[in-house]
């Protein structure tokens, strides 16, 4: 789960690290009010959005005057950016970040992530922060700094004092640095993040260290535990059948294809869309019922996966062990029967009680194909969509 | 033979009473798995499934010799109940449970290595099937009936892609010794490699069929451990050719980030460290077919 950057903010400076003078505004009269509360003679005003690269694509305004905050603050509000990270539809701006600009003398790069490898939480960081941190690898990647925590005792303040350290910080700085470091692993490690990134975190003209922009990730396992960081949940920001998905226990993800797909199990999905690629066609989504496809969980698939209108053709694919294959087959009937589904339906069972499953679907006298195998349920999808497109041209 | 598992080794359940622990016990008692008893806090000296239940893993090692645990208790719970099969002495812990925060992951895995190698716990999971040794026992939650028995290892992420493996390879008579579930998260208690390297030592596993996914960097870590330290042939195949970058695809791992995440990169690591890589998810049997087939113990070898 992602959270906006003035959230981000909010949340680290409860664990004691440095952030701008700023506050949240969800209209122009509210920004302007923000600009005058905060004082000073610059603001910026940063439109809140899901992803990163936000001004190159104009979404981070510097406003030397209270009529240019306000002018800012309409042009943004209500508008989609969209940036290198957000794909081509954007992201809407609903809120905005208003914040005093500060002249910095110097950008630098902090992250933590979960490192799946070393399975640890791993701080890193560069002396030359302000780009995506695969640039700053890539560009020089002798200059990565990375300190890697021992769960068993938590991060000491010598590792971050290293890093400080190491980034070159004079040491007027380097005990900021120090609690800025400390303050966004607590944060991490007590809000169950995945990410957190300062980046950059600056020094000031006036030698202050602060979390410039920041950005956090948090581990959706975990939010059972952590409230006060879940209510944070931006649904503007995600696509609505996502949400919906989540609703009804459904782990659904759009694609760009034509054949939609329901499955069980997230890696049988994978390799049923996999299959279908292989077979020419394109999936138009990831859609994983989980374990008891039950048949309203079924029929709320169906309507996930129709509302999708580049959908020419729909594959199931079932392998049933604890739910047997008549079960489900009961299912899926009972949901065509419920949902009208105005394209070809392509279904595959296996599993526990197959012949079953299949006797019930043939005798169903709705107007479903079945396939015996994984290869030619892709094939018979793939050509149900061809004849579909054909039929409609 | 068969890996982790038979049909003498002594299972516990760790969540025995309650519903899935109630099913999925009596499916793996009719497998013929030797289930001496199970744990649910409180209920202690009672009985169920006409075995013993205690309220502690301790007492329950104490009284029944149990060195297997299956743990089937909610994800806000299992940490803490992986630890406590631990610490009783539990040489195999099979976690079924989906929606374990990762930094729990890090704490278990932490605490696993408090103890001395001879007496370190074996974790399988979480967010797994299980672990089955064909014809002989299973812990876990997989269709038994799928898995026919024969001399092929199989290690997989996912759950339901592992059955439909098993299923293809028993369509054509190729049979299984152990199959391991590792699990679709990002921090798994037994990574690829420690599964290869037991499958290595196996005398009747002939052959290993490993599934892997997109995510993390757990499939090129195998790839080299295949290369370098393995004389069996290995078969491979990575799901999720058509995942885009930076979208969870439903397991909590599955998710493209870095340069090698992609399921083309992985398979393309596979293929340079000797794997045979299947063409697609509906060859994974027949792709093992052809292995099991050749007389070489390393068919790659000759044909590189």
């Amino acid at each position: 789960m992602d959270i906006h950057e003035y959230q981000a903010k909010e949340l680290l400076a409860g664990f004691g690290v440095p952030v701008p003078k700023g506050g949240v505004a969800y209209s122009a009269e509210q920004a302007v009010y923000r600009a005058t509360e905060i004082g000073g003679a610059r603001w910026v005003v940063k439109a809140q959005i899901h992803s990163g690269a936000r001004g190159k694509a104009g979404g981070i305004r510097l406003c030397p005057t209270d009529a240019d905050v306000r002018q800012a603050a309409k042009d943004l509000l209500g508008k989609t950016l969209v940036t290198a990270q957000t794909g081509a539809e954007g992201l809407p701006v609903h809120r905005l970040l208003i914040e005093q600009a500060l002249p910095v003398t110097r950008e630098l790069y902090v992250g933590l992530v979960l490192d799946r490898k070393r399975e640890r939480t791993v701080v890193v960081a560069h002396p030359h922060g302000g780009m995506e941190i695969e640039e700053i690898a890539q560009r020089e990647p002798a200059a990565i700094l990375r300190e890697e925590v021992e769960p068993a005792v938590g991060m000491q303040a010598f590792q971050a004092r290293e890093l400080a350290f190491g980034l070159g910080l004079a040491p007027a700085q380097v005990n900021q640095a120090v609690t800025a470091i400390l303050g966004a692993y607590r944060a991490f490690r007590e809000l169950d993040a995945t990410m957190v990134e300062i980046n950059p975190l600056v020094v000031t003209t006036d030698g202050q260290v602060l979390a410039l922009d920041v950005k956090m990730s948090f581990d959706d396992n975990a939010m059972f535990r952590r409230p006060n960081v879940a209510e944070l949940r931006d649904y503007a920001q995600e696509d609505p059948r996502e949400a919906e998905a989540a609703e009804h226990g459904l782990n659904y993800v759009a694609l760009e294809g034509d054949i939609g797909c329901i499955i069980n199990g997230a890696g049988l999905a994978m390799a049923t869309m996999d299959m279908i690629k292989h077979a020419g066609g394109e999936p138009a989504n990831f859609l994983d019922i989980g374990g008891g496809a039950s048949p309203d969980r079924v029929a709320a698939a169906f309507r996930l996966v129709l509302t999708d209108k580049n959908v020419r053709a729909i594959l199931v694919n079932v392998f049933a062990g604890i739910n047997r294959c008549d079960w489900v087959a009961q299912g899926v009937v009972q949901a065509v029967r419920q949902v009208r589904v105005p394209v070809p339906l392509v279904v595959r069972l296996a599993g526990t009680n197959v012949d079953e499953g299949r006797r019930i679907l043939k005798e169903s006298g709705l107007h479903i194909l079945t396939a015996d195998t994984l290869a030619e349920a892709a094939r018979r999808v793939v050509a149900a969509r061809d004849e579909a497109r054909v039929g409609a041209a | 033979m068969s890996i982790l598992l038979d049909e003498k080794t002594r299972v516990i359940v760790q969540g025995f009473t309650g519903d899935k622990g109630t099913f999925h016990a009596k499916e793996m008692i009719a497998y013929g798995t030797n289930v001496v008893g199970g744990v649910t806090p409180g209920k202690g000296g009672t009985e169920h499934l006409g075995r013993p239940v205690f309220n502690t893993v301790k007492e329950a090692v104490a009284n029944t010799g149990a060195v297997a645990s299956l743990i089937l208790v909610p994800a806000p719970f299992c940490a803490d109940a992986i630890m406590e099969a631990a610490d009783a002495g539990i040489r195999l812990v099979v976690t079924i449970t989906d929606g374990v925060p990762a930094q729990d992951m890090i704490r278990v895995k932490r605490y696993l290595w408090r103890y001395a190698k001879e007496r370190r716990t074996t974790l399988i999971g979480p967010n797994c099937a299980g672990v089955i040794s064909a014809g002989r026992a299973m812990m876990g939650i997989m269709p038994g009936h799928i898995y026919a028995r024969g001399p092929v290892g199989v290690v997989t992420r996912s759950g339901t892609l592992g059955y439909e493996a098993a299923a293809q390879m028993q369509a054509l008579g190729v049979g299984i010794t152990t199959s391991v579930g590792i699990g679709g998260d990002p921090i798994n208690g037994s990574s690829f490699v420690d599964i290869l390297a037991l499958f290595e030592q196996d005398p009747d596993t002939t052959a290993v069929l490993m599934i892997g996914e997109i995510g993390g960097p757990q499939e090129a870590d195998a790839a080299t451990f295949v290369k370098e330290q393995m004389t069996k042939p290995v078969v491979g195949y990575v799901a999720g050719l058509t995942a885009p970058k930076g979208r969870r695809m439903g397991h909590a791992g599955a998710i493209i980030r870095a340069f090698g995440d992609t399921a083309a990169e992985k398979a393309e690591i596979m293929r340079s460290a000797g794997l045979i890589v299947a063409p697609s998810p509906a060859e994974l049997g027949s792709t093992m077919a052809q292995v099991l087939a050749q007389p070489s113990a390393r068919p790659v070898m000759v044909q590189r």
